[in-house]
C-alpha cells in the first residue's frame, strides 16, 4: 500500500510540476475570465461614436427617422442623390438613407455607405421607420373606426407572458427552475467529462507507453506488482485531472468576482440578491423589467446551495467513473503497443463508445425523459456524460444509484482484466500485437 | 549451503514452453551463471524469481523458506532491458527507485550520494537522465539494484553497453559483493564473459536445463586429455616412437616453434608422455588443453540433440 502511495505521489508531481500543466492551468481560466469580460464589455459599450447620416426622403413621411445622442440624422431638401453622394467625405457622412416614394408599398428603404454600416446603425433605423409608420397607419385606424379610447384599448391588449418553469422536487416541494440554465449546464459539465476522459486517459496511456519504451518498466516490477504500477498511474493521474478542475473553478471565481468588482462596479452580486427579492414583489411592481429579471430569478432559482453541490457532487462521481474506467482500457492499450503510432487500431474501441456518448447527450438535452437518455445514462461507457446531461433536469434517484453501482461494478471488471492486458503486455518488446494475442494473454494465470 | 532453489520449474505461454522442469539451486555467496542462447529461458527463470510472472508448476525457495512477495525487497535486479525516466531528474529518480524498494527517502539519499561519488557522478546528481551518456546511465542503474544491500542479486547481460574501462569497474564491484557474502546470479548468453567471475553455472537451452554444476567440476569432466606440446627441433617419426596410448590430433610447423597435439587415451598419464617424448624433442611449454565453456556448451548441445 505504501508503495502505490509512492507511484502515486511520482506520478502526480512529475506531472502537476510540468510546464504545460502550469501554463494550461493557469492560462485556461484567464481565458475564460478574459472571454467572459469581453462579451460584457462588448454588451455594455455605448456606441458612442458621433455619427451623421445624410437621409434623402422621397415619400410622404415627415422625418420619419429622429436624431439621437450619438446619430445626427440630416434630412437634405433640394439636391441628388449623385451630389451627396460626391460630397460625402467634404460633409463627413457616415452613410446616406434613401427613402423611397412608395415606401408603404416596397417597404424597402436603402442605406448607402462607404464602409459596412454597423448593426445597430442598421437596425436603428430599420426600427425607427417601422415604429413611425405603424403609428401613422395606427392613427389612420383609429380614426376611422371612430370608438372612444380605442387607442387605450388597443394599448391595454399588449400582454407580454414570462414563462416560468417550476420543477417539483423529490418531496414534493416546489422548486424553480430554468429549461435553458439546466441544459447548458449539463452540457457544460458532460462536455468537461468528456474532455477530461480523453485527455488523462491519453496521459495514461502515454505514461505507459513512456515506461515501455525508456524499458524502465521491468525495474520497477521487480519491486511493486504491475497492478500496483497501473493503478499508481491511473490514481495519480486522476488527481491531476481533479487539481486541474478545481484550480479551474476556483480559479475562474476568484477572477470573475475580482474582475467584475474591479471592471464592473455597477452590476455587484448585491444586485443579482436584490433581483431576487423585487421579483418575490406584485407582478405588476416587476413587470417593468420582466425579461431581466426573470432570468436573474431562474439563475437564484436554479442555483441554490443544495442543488450546485448535488451537481458539484455527481460530476466529480461520474468524473471519477469515468475516467477509471477508460483509463484502464487506455493503460491496456499503451501496454500493447512499442510506440503511439501503434496504437490507432486499439484505440478506436475506446474512442467511439466516448464519442457515442457526447452524441447521445446532445440528443438526452433535447428531450432528457426519452428512452435513449434512460439506457445512455445507465449503460457504464456512456453514463458518466449522458447522465450529467440528465441530472440538472432532475433524475430519480433510483436510476442514479443503478447507474452508480453499474459504473462501479463495470470499472472493477475492466480494471481486472486490463490488469491482465498490462502485466503481459509491459514486457512485449518489438512484436506486432493483435487483438487475437491480446485474448490469449487474457487466459495466462501469472 | 544453498541459498536459492527453484525445483521443476514449468512456464507455458501460448504455443511454446518457456520453461520445461527447469531445476537450479545456487549456493549461498557464490555467482551463478545461468548460460545459455538468446531465447532459452534465462529471462523467464529470472522473472519467476523476481516474482514478476509466476510458474505454471513447480516451487522456489529463498534462504530456505518458500519464495514470498516480501523478500523483493531482499532481492536485487539489473534486468537485459533497463531504462530510467528520460525526464526525470538523475538523483530524484533514484531515490523513488530506491523507495520502491522500500528504503526510506533519507537512508536512500544518503546511501546513494556515496555511491555517486563512488562512481564519480556525482556531478549529475540534479541534471536529466537524457542528459547522461549511456555508460553512466548504466551506472545509476547499477547502483540502484545494489543500494539497499540485497540478499540476492541478478544481473542479466549486466556488461551489454559499457565500455571495456566501466564493465572491469563493474566486475570488480560484483566480486566484492561477493566478498562481502551477496549471492549472485548472473545470466548471460556470452560463455566467455562469466568464466572467469562464475563458481557455478547452468546451461539452459530451448527451455531445459542441460547442465549445471561448478565451473572446475564441469570443465574437468569435459576434459578431453589432450596436451599441447611447443617444441623446437624436426620430428618426423613421433608415430613410430610414441605407445598407441596417445593418439596425435594435429601436428603444426610454426615460424619460432612447432606444435603438437597429443590425446591421452587408455588412463595413460602426462608425466608418461612427456618420458617418452623428452629423448626426442626440445620442449618450449607443455600444457593441458582445457575447454572453454563455449565449446563445452556447443558439445552439450550436440548430445543433447543426439540422445
Amino acid at each position: 500500500m505504501n508503495k502505490i502511495f509512492i507511484i502515486i505521489q511520482r506520478e502526480y508531481l512529475s506531472r502537476v510540476k510540468k510546464r504545460s500543466f502550469l501554463i494550461l492551468t493557469f492560462l485556461t481560466p484567464l481565458l475564460i475570465a478574459g472571454i467572459y469580460a469581453f462579451m460584457i464589455w462588448m454588451m455594455l459599450k455605448d456606441d458612442t461614436e458621433k455619427r451623421t447620416i445624410a437621409v434623402l426622403n422621397e415619400s410622404e413621411l415627415v422625418e420619419p427617422v429622429q436624431s439621437s445622442e450619438f446619430t445626427t440624422y440630416s434630412y437634405l431638401q433640394n439636391t441628388t442623390f449623385e451630389d451627396v453622394k460626391s460630397n460625402m467625405e467634404k460633409n463627413g457622412y457616415y452613410a446616406i438613407l434613401v427613402i423611397p416614394k412608395n415606401i408603404l408599398q416596397t417597404k424597402t428603404a436603402e442605406l448607402f455607405s462607404h464602409k459596412q454600416v454597423t448593426i445597430e446603425v442598421k437596425s436603428n433605423v430599420g426600427s425607427q421607420i417601422r415604429q413611425h409608420i405603424e403609428k401613422l397607419k395606427r392613427a389612420k385606424i383609429i380614426a376611422e373606426a371612430n370608438m372612444p379610447n380605442l387607442e387605450e384599448k388597443l394599448a391595454a391588449t399588449k400582454t407580454p407572458i414570462s414563462m416560468r418553469t417550476i420543477k417539483f422536487g423529490e418531496d414534493g416541494e416546489i422548486k424553480q427552475s430554468s429549461t435553458e440554465i439546466a441544459m447548458g449546464i449539463g452540457f457544460a459539465a458532460s462536455f468537461i467529462i468528456y474532455m477530461f476522459i480523453f485527455m488523462y486517459g491519453v496521459q495514461v496511456m502515454r505514461g505507459v507507453i513512456e515506461e515501455k519504451s525508456n524499458r524502465i518498466v521491468e525495474v520497477i516490477i521487480s519491486s511493486v506488482k504491475p497492478f500496483q504500477l497501473m493503478m499508481g498511474k491511473i490514481v495519480g493521474v486522476a488527481m491531476v485531472g481533479l487539481t486541474q478542475f478545481i484550480m479551474w473553478v476556483v480559479l475562474t471565481g476568484i477572477i470573475i468576482t475580482v474582475g467584475s468588482a474591479l471592471v464592473l462596479p455597477g452590476v455587484d452580486m448585491e444586485a443579482l440578491q436584490q433581483a431576487k427579492t423585487v421579483a418575490e414583489l406584485p407582478a405588476g411592481a416587476a413587470s417593468l423589467d420582466a425579461g431581466q429579471l426573470k432570468m436573474a430569478q431562474d439563475i437564484l432559482g436554479t442555483f441554490d446551495f443544495a442543488y450546485v453541490a448535488g451537481i458539484i457532487g455527481a460530476f466529480i462521481f461520474f468524473f471519477l467513473g469515468g475516467y477509471l474506467l477508460y483509463s484502464a482500457l487506455f493503460a491496456a492499450v499503451g501496454s500493447a503497443v512499442d510506440n503511439e503510432t501503434e496504437t490507432q487500431q486499439f484505440m478506436l474501441p475506446i474512442t467511439i463508445p466516448l464519442i457515442l456518448a457526447l452524441y447521445i447527450g446532445f440528443a438526452v438535452a433535447k428531450n432528457p425523459e426519452s428512452s435513449l437518455a434512460f439506457w445512455g445514462s445507465i449503460i457504464p461507457f456512456t453514463s458518466p456524460i449522458v447522465m450529467l446531461v440528465r441530472i440538472p433536469f432532475g433524475v430519480p434517484i433510483w436510476e442514479l444509484l443503478l447507474s452508480m453501482v453499474i459504473l462501479i461494478g463495470t470499472f472493477l471488471l475492466i480494471t481486472w482484466i486490463a490488469a491482465k492486458i498490462y502485466r503481459t503486455g509491459i514486457l512485449m518488446y518489438g512484436k506486432k500485437v493483435s487483438y487475437k494475442e491480446i485474448w490469449k494473454w487474457l487466459r495466462y494465470h501469472n | 549451503m544453498t541459498f536459492f532453489e527453484a525445483k521443476d520449474l514449468v512456464k507455458q505461454y501460448a504455443g511454446h514452453k518457456a520453461l520445461n522442469k527447469v531445476s537450479i539451486s545456487v549456493p549461498k555467496g557464490s555467482i551463478f551463471g545461468l548460460l545459455g542462447p538468446n531465447g532459452a529461458g534465462k529471462t523467464t527463470l529470472i522473472r519467476i524469481i523476481n516474482q514478476i510472472t509466476g510458474p505454471d508448476a513447480g516451487q522456489v525457495f529463498f534462504n530456505g523458506q518458500p519464495l514470498k512477495p516480501e523478500d523483493v525487497k531482499r532481492i536485487g535486479y539489473l534486468p537485459e532491458e533497463r531504462g530510467l525516466y528520460k525526464k526525470m531528474k538523475v538523483g530524484e529518480q533514484a531515490v523513488y527507485l530506491a523507495q520502491l524498494k522500500g528504503m526510506s527517502q533519507k537512508e536512500a539519499t544518503k546511501k546513494l550520494k556515496a555511491w555517486f561519488d563512488k562512481f564519480d557522478i556525482l556531478p549529475w546528481w540534479d541534471k536529466k537522465v537524457e542528459e547522461l551518456s549511456k555508460g553512466m546511465a548504466q551506472k545509476v542503474q547499477f547502483i540502484v539494484t545494489i543500494l539497499h544491500e540485497p540478499e540476492l542479486l541478478i544481473f542479466d547481460e549486466p556488461f551489454s553497453g559499457f565500455d571495456p574501462i566501466n564493465a572491469n569497474l563493474l566486475k570488480k564491484e560484483i566480486l566484492e559483493l561477493r566478498d562481502k557474502g551477496a549471492t549472485i546470479i548472473f545470466s548471460t548468453h556470452n560463455m566467455g564473459s562469466v568464466e572467469e567471475i562464475c563458481d557455478h553455472i547452468a546451461l539452459i537451452n530451448k527451455s531445459e536445463k542441460i547442465l549445471d554444476g561448478p565451473v572446475e567440476q564441469i570443465k574437468k569432466k569435459y576434459r578431453t586429455n589432450t596436451y599441447e606440446i611447443n617444441y623446437i627441433g624436426e620430428f618426423d617419426k613421433l608415430d613410430q616412437v610414441l605407445k598407441s596410448d596417445f593418439e596425435i590430433i594435429d601436428q603444426q610447423k610454426g615460424i619460432e616453434f612447432n606444435t603438437l597435439k597429443i590425446k591421452l587415451n587408455n588412463g595413460s598419464t602426462s608425466n608418461e608422455l612427456l618420458e617418452q617424448i623428452l629423448p626426442y624433442l626440445n620442449i618450449v611449454s607443455f600444457r593441458e588443453i582445457i575447454p572453454n565453456m563455449n565449446d563445452i556448451f556447443i558439445r552439450v548441445v550436440k548430445e543433447s540433440k543426439t540422445i
